[in-house]
């Protein structure tokens, strides 16, 4: 196929793509939680540094302030909410190139997405880890992950709100997320371009006490990978076949970026 | 004996036909003098100007001694004398005191014959033996009130005593943090002096711990979502019960140790000062209109706001230098809220103390305020009148040096002193 043929095709997918989306046969699908003053952020001892939550003040609304117009200053730390983690965010990822949310590669922000359903599990255990046996299991049922693609893990935590989302008791969070083996598969054999939960962060509550600890931030980032947290609906995107479009914003050396995830469903 | 005074009467609730009463204050007009004796009662002394060439208290008072033109010293007096004359007042021409008679006031000669003008406590008859009290009225002006005996069962059933003092009893306070010890001791001694309701504010409702359970469990009192770094927060929940708060407590803590050069960089200091002086703000915008609408609004009307403050607000403690400097910045504001409630019957309290037995202090050696004696304090303040507690030895010290000599403590305190 010379290149003329391929900008031929592409430009037919996207004709394609754009008729279906306007005729509703590709569904937007938004996986994203509202930015709200009281949605849980993580919580750390309290001596270490805190993510500031989003907050927001009016600077005028069509008053002495502003007579014709309505605005807002909002504040928040770049995790909290619906959010992306950058490879810098993490120590195993800070001398990578282009590990910035101003300086990654703005391709991988659009990809096929894989949904992984550990719903039942999790249901049953709030500690739960998904394993390489989960992954192995899904790739029977669905076919193998393709390289390049976005792994969601779905718990049905975006369900839960307030004190059951965070879930703290005396010894730290309790909520579902991979385990350090599941993860370095996914990078190592599967190529992912990044992992995405619907917990506070990529790892488990008691990601802190696993070898290495909170192995999906250093496994991911060490290799590069990107993540997602704090998604919602992953219960309307198929196991396959879907596509994600996570942009960051595009924030000088950020670490992260509150975002809209969008994903387009068949 | 005088007979036992009967009990206030309980708030009934509001007639919605009936328009709230105007907060209506006695005289303000006072000479910089007669403010002298009120910053006296402010902090809860009974100071009267002495001269000391005649060894003679100067009344009223004066710029120097009327016989040999001494300078005129302040201090402690005795404060027990007689009771040699009383009046009931029927009417008045001070729209405040024409609202309120029968009002009894009386004449007390104090030791060396020195004769003072008082409100009267009910159980005072002609020819008793009193002792005198400084109070704050509600122009935040200097009167004496006169008792028979101040451990009388029923002194807090006075309706006079209670237009002078902060009588939590049939109030309903706002306790601003009541997630941490001195939240939950606040709220135990509230509604142990008497509060109708307790609304204990808690932010971040979805970190459960043992101090919101203690607060649930705890008769009379609400736990209510308020958290003061969030301006809708505060917005909603005054839209909810700003027009039921007769106290509002505002007792945000964020302690954390270093300075500015070694401290714990912007973000940290940026949320203590968003709790410390800017959840203040979002208070005083919310709350503050309110309860100034309500300074009169029968027996339990908005009476106080007190803020707990470090008395390190006074002069910086560089082993806390960012914490002093927000409560540098809330003491500010305490000195300007209380211009702006000024003639509205409610008083600004500020009660100061050092370091707190509290985990972010551990590393500080005692004495340090516990939660339940720093909740004791406020109470007794609050039945005081007073306008400043300093509660705890460091705090008291850190005042008195501080009165002392401002520059000199600051010298102690940079040179590593505490």
């Amino acid at each position: 196929m010379t290149k003329e043929d391929a900008r031929a095709d592409a430009t037919r997918l996207l004709a394609d793509l754009a008729t279906g989306l306007a005729s509703g046969d590709v569904q937007v699908v938004d996986l994203t939680h509202r930015l709200d003053p009281d949605f849980p952020i993580i919580v750390l001892p309290p001596e270490f540094g805190q993510c500031a939550p989003f907050r927001m003040e009016e600077i005028s609304r069509y008053d002495a302030r502003g007579p014709a117009w309505h605005w807002h200053n909002i504040s928040l730390g770049e995790h909290a909410g619906t959010h992306f983690d950058a490879p810098i965010h993490w120590i195993s990822g800070r001398d990578l190139p282009n590990n910035t949310t101003d300086t990654l590669p703005v391709q991988k922000l659009v990809g096929q997405v894989c949904v992984i359903d550990c719903e039942a599990e999790s249901d049953a255990d709030d500690d739960y880890e998904m394993g390489v046996a989960k992954i192995e299991a899904f790739e029977v049922a669905h076919g193998m992950i393709p390289p390049q693609s976005w792994v969601l893990m779905r718990t049905g935590w975006s369900r839960r709100s307030g004190a059951d989302y965070i879930n703290l008791r005396a010894d730290g969070a309790h909520s579902p997320g991979p385990d350090a083996a599941a993860i370095r598969f996914l990078v190592e054999q599967r190529d992912i371009i990044g992992f995405g939960t619907e917990t506070v962060g990529t790892d488990s509550g008691q990601g802190a006490h696993s070898d290495p600890p909170y192995p999906a931030h250093y496994i991911l980032h060490g290799a590069g990978r990107y993540g997602l947290q704090c998604l919602a609906n992953l219960d309307r995107l198929p196991p396959m076949g879907a596509v994600l479009i996570a942009a960051p914003l595009k924030i000088r050396q950020g670490t992260g970026s509150p975002l809209r995830v969008l994903a387009l469903v068949p | 004996m005088a007979d036992p005074l009967p009990p206030l009467p309980e708030p009934v609730r509001k007639d919605p036909q009936k328009k709230t009463r105007t907060a209506l204050i006695p005289p303000l007009a006072r000479s910089r003098l007669g403010m002298r004796l009120g910053a006296q009662a402010a902090r809860g002394r009974f100071h009267l100007p002495h001269c000391d060439s005649c060894a003679v208290i100067v009344w009223p008072p004066r710029e120097a001694c009327p016989s040999c033109l001494s300078d005129l010293q302040w201090r402690a007096a005795d404060p027990h004398g007689k009771l040699i004359a009383e009046t009931t007042l029927e009417t008045s021409p001070e729209l405040y005191f024409r609202e309120r008679v029968p009002w009894r006031v009386g004449t007390v000669t104090l030791a060396g014959g020195v004769p003072v003008m008082a409100h009267l406590h009910a159980h005072c008859r002609v020819g008793d033996k009193v002792e005198l009290r400084l109070f704050l009225d509600k122009a935040d002006r200097a009167v004496f009130m006169a008792f028979a005996d101040t451990d009388s069962p029923d002194l807090r059933e006075d309706i006079q005593l209670r237009e002078l003092t902060n009588d939590p009893r049939h109030r309903r306070v706002l306790i601003t943090d009541a997630r941490t010890p001195a939240g939950v001791a606040l709220a135990a001694a509230m509604t142990g002096a008497g509060a109708k309701t307790v609304f204990a504010g808690v932010a971040e409702g979805w970190k459960r711990d043992a101090a919101i359970e203690r607060l649930e469990g705890m008769a009379g009192v609400s736990v209510v979502p308020l958290d003061l770094t969030d301006t809708r927060s505060v917005e909603e929940l005054c839209g909810e019960i700003g027009g039921k708060v007769d106290i509002l407590v505002h007792n945000a803590e964020h302690v954390r140790p270093g300075g500015v050069m070694a401290g714990r960089g912007i973000a940290d200091a940026r949320q203590l000062h968003d709790k410390l002086v800017f959840g203040f703000m979002r208070l005083a915008e919310n709350f503050g209109p309110v309860m100034r609408s309500r300074g009169a609004d029968g027996v339990n009307a908005a009476t106080a706001w007190v803020n707990l403050l470090s008395v390190y607000a006074h002069a910086n403690w560089p082993a806390y230098g960012q914490h002093s400097a927000a409560h540098a910045a809330a003491l500010s504001l305490a000195q300007c809220l209380r211009g702006e409630m000024l003639g509205s019957g409610v008083r600004v309290v500020n009660a100061f103390a050092g370091p707190l037995e509290q985990d972010w202090h551990d590393s500080v050696l005692p004495p340090k305020v516990t939660p339940d004696r720093l909740a004791r304090d406020i109470v007794a303040g609050l039945l005081a009148g007073q306008q400043d507690l300093y509660i705890g030895d460091v705090a008291r010290d850190v005042a008195e040096r501080f009165e002392d000599d401002a520059k000199l403590l600051e010298m102690e305190l940079a040179g590593g002193g505490q």
